[in-house]
């Protein structure tokens, strides 16, 4: 019993930290897609949701609003970041824009720093967090199963968007040919804001179960989840949204594997014996699981 | 009527000076050739009118109203609709998806869906592949699915840039075919074409260009029999056979 309970817990774990890694590493693949871009200020989007649960959650408002207000937070800077940094090199080299990137995110990280503390701060956050619940014999974490159910319903209503509405149509034909899909009648500007709209949602949620498990937001605490997401998204394929979803998930059943099962003495080398994985799986498919099917367009 | 008036059109491509002063007309419900060389302009002119290259001195007049230098989707919207060299559909869209693409900036859905109806019939083969990769097509098809994505936005003029380029000869004729075919649907067409031969047999009038410059325009019967048709198509300075090899994908 003791070993199927185990087990269970695991794939929950597994599940719901894929789920979440998932939904990175489709924040970075869903702006790349367009525009060739590696937002490695992605992370500071998951800082500024951070502090929004920090600054909102002083107030008397409930934990459920203040959430979506910081996940709002989190969609105006993407679209900020689009229009005042992105946009004036949108068709410079893909080593500007992602130097433009760095700058963005240490400048993110300084405004953090200045106006509110160096120092971790703990937002108050809903019990929920630290919550264990018995479902049919099994203990699980309330968190996990929440995280799993959440980032199943974000994956479907994306691919729901990106299937049937023509916004998402457009997203999808921008990846595919950039100069087409304006010439068929569809705004430019429109397009890759809707991409880093949905980027700051992505982060914003992802943001929620983030500060939630480690109970505290400071400046650097976009550095790791922009490491995973672009980790996830390579080893996936960076311009596949599925390989981007493939990636989240592998690294997420990786990462609690090797969480699990790996003897105590060694488990201080988790992350490397990951990377060492990600190696490997890279040099025998250097264009990632999921490759395009078919090249994009160079004109 | 005139549907489109280019008038004293000057492009350059960096220090090129690709389109020369180019005066340029077509009539509602024609069809218009225009031909020439590789590197005589064609495509650039093309561009033009589509607002992807910004002219430096000279006029784009639609339908009256002046749109010289308006971005790409606004003139989409002021009813001129591209078949760009090479296709460009959107590969890993399917046939259906690329469809509604066309209409994107037709608000009305049931519209679009009667015209996805009405462009599946004339084209038979969309039908068959709707829900399919637009990039597992063949190249033939994928012309098709071109054409078809154009007349999703309901234009009143077609540009239509090399559309057999790349093609091989039997599908070079069935394009002909299906843009001589236009005009029944009363669409205006503007063809831009090496094929100098397949576009007379086609065209109401065509514009011989040689070096960014009209070398001569007129009736398809006009241009063979008085204009050193062979010289111009080869090029005065530039002589580069167009590739002959189909390489239909």
């Amino acid at each position: 019993m003791g070993s199927i309970s185990d087990f269970v817990q695991y794939l929950v774990s597994s599940l719901s930290v894929g789920g979440l890694y998932a939904l990175m590493a489709l924040g970075l693949v869903i702006v790349y897609g367009i525009s060739q871009l590696v937002n490695f200020a992605y992370g500071e989007l998951i800082m500024v949701a951070g502090y929004g649960l920090l600054i909102f959650g002083r107030s008397w408002l409930p934990w459920v609003i203040v959430a979506i207000m910081s996940v709002i937070c989190a969609v105006i800077v993407a679209l900020g970041m689009d229009q005042i940094a992105f946009r004036p090199v949108r068709n410079a080299s893909p080593t500007t824009m992602l130097i433009t990137s760095f700058a963005v995110s240490t400048l993110l990280q300084s405004v953090a720093l200045l106006l509110i503390s160096p120092r971790p701060r703990a937002p108050r956050l809903p019990s929920i967090f630290v919550q264990s619940a018995e479902i049919a014999g099994i203990r699980v974490k309330v968190v996990d199963v929440v995280a799993l159910v959440v980032s199943i319903v974000a994956l479907t209503a994306l691919q729901l968007f990106l299937r049937k509405t023509i916004v998402g149509l457009s997203l999808r034909a921008a990846a595919d040919d950039f100069t087409m899909t304006r010439l068929v009648g569809v705004n430019a500007n429109k397009v890759i804001a809707t991409a880093f709209a949905i980027s700051g949602l992505l982060a914003g949620i992802v943001a929620l179960f983030w500060i939630g498990r480690i109970g505290q937001v400071l400046p650097t605490v976009g550095f790791q989840p922009v490491l995973i997401a672009f980790i996830a998204s390579v080893v996936g394929g960076l311009s596949s949204i599925k390989g981007a979803v493939l990636g989240g998930y592998i690294l997420g059943f990786l990462t609690i594997g090797l969480q699990t099962w790996l003897p105590q003495d060694v488990n201080a080398y988790r992350d490397a014996i990951m990377f060492a994985i990600v190696i490997v799986m890279l040099l025998v498919r250097p264009e990632g699981l999921i490759k395009p099917a078919f090249s994009r367009e160079t004109r | 009527m005139t549907l489109l008036y280019l008038s004293q059109l000057n492009v350059f491509h960096g220090a090129n000076h690709a389109v020369r002063d180019l005066d340029l007309q077509v009539e509602q419900g024609e069809i218009v050739g225009l031909i020439g060389a590789n590197g005589a302009g064609k495509s650039t002119t093309m561009m033009s009118i589509m607002g992807a290259v910004k002219p430096r001195s000279g006029a784009v007049v639609f339908d009256g109203q002046n749109i010289t230098g308006l971005p790409p989707e606004q003139i989409l919207q002021k009813g001129i609709a591209p078949v760009m060299e090479g296709r460009r559909i959107f590969p890993s869209l399917t046939v259906g998806e690329n469809l509604r693409m066309g209409a994107a900036t037709v608000s009305d859905k049931s519209l679009v869906a009667a015209d996805i109806e009405r462009w599946c019939d004339f084209f038979p083969i969309l039908r068959e592949r709707y829900d399919r990769p637009a990039g597992n097509l063949s190249g033939g098809q994928q012309q098709m699915l071109a054409v078809a994505r154009a007349l999703m936005s309901r234009p009143r003029l077609l540009l239509m840039d090399e559309p057999s380029l790349g093609l091989a000869p039997l599908l070079v004729t069935e394009i002909f075919k299906l843009i001589s075919e236009m005009r029944a649907l009363g669409m205006t067409v503007l063809l831009v074409e090496q094929n100098v031969r397949m576009t007379l047999n086609i065209a109401d009038r065509a514009y011989l260009l040689n070096l960014g410059r009209v070398e001569f325009s007129g009736t398809p019967d006009q241009i063979r029999s008085e204009a050193d048709i062979e010289r111009t198509y080869l090029g005065g300075g530039q002589v580069q056979k167009p590739s002959a090899t189909p390489t239909a994908s």
